[in-house]
């Protein structure tokens, strides 16, 4: 099968997961509940899609370990995400010449 | 209007050039499994994620079915419909079903967190500036890493690799350190996501984030109420 097409599929579905709850989703949410859950989502996501790939990411375990660190440690102090995303990944590769 | 645009893509600049790395790596990946540049780089124009953009490639190059691409990108991107839903109740009524249809396509987990993060209600034009910058950054990187091969040292792609990570980091910390429930919630997740990787093996990454996710924001919604109006 030409690849263009598996392309087009990967896309269409991509798109429709996406457009269809954010177009047609019109009302104001009121249960609490819900409104729970969806104010809750995103940080949920966020920290099961990065804990524990991010201790893979670096393909060795003591670099990844040491640039999440670096990480969790400047995030607490509120510096900005690149700031936070190159310092991690700055540590992880000056480790890695070491090990 | 103007301004509210630049405003978008300014925000979204440490997004851009943290998909400029990440998708570095994506073309990197795509060329050595076989993709042309013009198909990688077509991937990311059309996509814009990376997990499933993954997935998809090694679905490609193992010349897998339709159904197997749509089940994939399905159970990797049905977090976009829960963002979808959340975002939709923080924009602004100027948003129609154009402005939805076009933002739509731009929704991913960064997107969608600093758009979330901003105060008020959320403008068509800004979403626009964001979603630009960030697609520059994508299909750029993307092109980029296609190109170049493996010109870069093993090292320094290996330190890119945490990147992305730590960029996701720096959005839930801060936020965990101010509210007890989102502490709770990333607390939970990171546990569920941990348990489901070591002991679930044979439960996909793109299952397990789902069932932690969900289940940890339902706990947190129950035992942290959101108080009306923020």
């Amino acid at each position: 099968m030409p690849v263009i097409i598996y392309i087009a599929v990967m896309a269409l579905v991509t798109y429709l997961v996406r457009m269809l709850p954010f177009t047609l989703f019109r009302k104001e949410i009121r249960s609490p509940f819900f409104k729970g859950l969806l104010h809750y989502i995103p940080y949920a996501v966020l920290s099961a899609m990065t804990i524990p790939a991010i201790f893979y990411s670096t393909g060795s375990l003591t670099t990844a370990v040491a640039g999440t660190a670096v990480a969790v440690v400047l995030a607490y102090i509120r510096l900005p995400l690149i700031v936070v995303a190159l310092a991690a990944s700055g540590s992880a590769f000056v480790l890695g010449l070491f090990i | 209007m103007k301004k509210l645009f630049l405003r978008g893509i300014k925000d979204g600049i440490p997004i851009a050039l943290g998909y400029l790395s990440v998708a570095f790596g994506f073309g990197i990946l795509s060329v050595s499994m076989g993709l042309s540049v013009l198909q990688a780089v077509g991937i990311s124009a059309s996509n814009l994620t990376s997990a499933g953009q993954v997935a998809g490639v090694e679905i490609i190059a193992a010349g897998g079915t339709l159904i197997e691409i749509i089940l994939t990108q399905l159970v990797i991107n049905i977090r976009y419909s829960l963002m979808g839903i959340s975002l939709s109740q923080k924009i602004d009524p100027s948003f129609g079903t154009l402005q939805r249809l076009i933002v739509s396509f731009g929704i991913t987990d960064e997107i969608f967190a600093v758009s979330y993060a901003q105060k008020g209600k959320i403008k068509p034009v800004y979403m626009y500036g964001l979603i630009v910058i960030a697609f520059l950054g994508w299909t750029s990187g993307t092109l980029i890493g296609a190109a170049a091969g493996a010109v870069l040292p093993e090292s320094v792609m290996n330190a890119m690799g945490i990147l992305l990570y730590a960029m996701f980091l720096a959005i839930i910390i801060p936020a965990a350190r101010d509210d007890k429930g989102a502490l709770f919630t990333v607390a939970a997740a990171a546990c569920l996501s941990v348990i489901f990787r070591f002991f679930v093996p044979a439960l996909s990454g793109g299952f397990s984030v789902i069932i932690s996710a969900i289940a940890a924001a339902a706990l947190a919604a129950l035992l942290f109420p959101v108080k009306e109006e923020e």
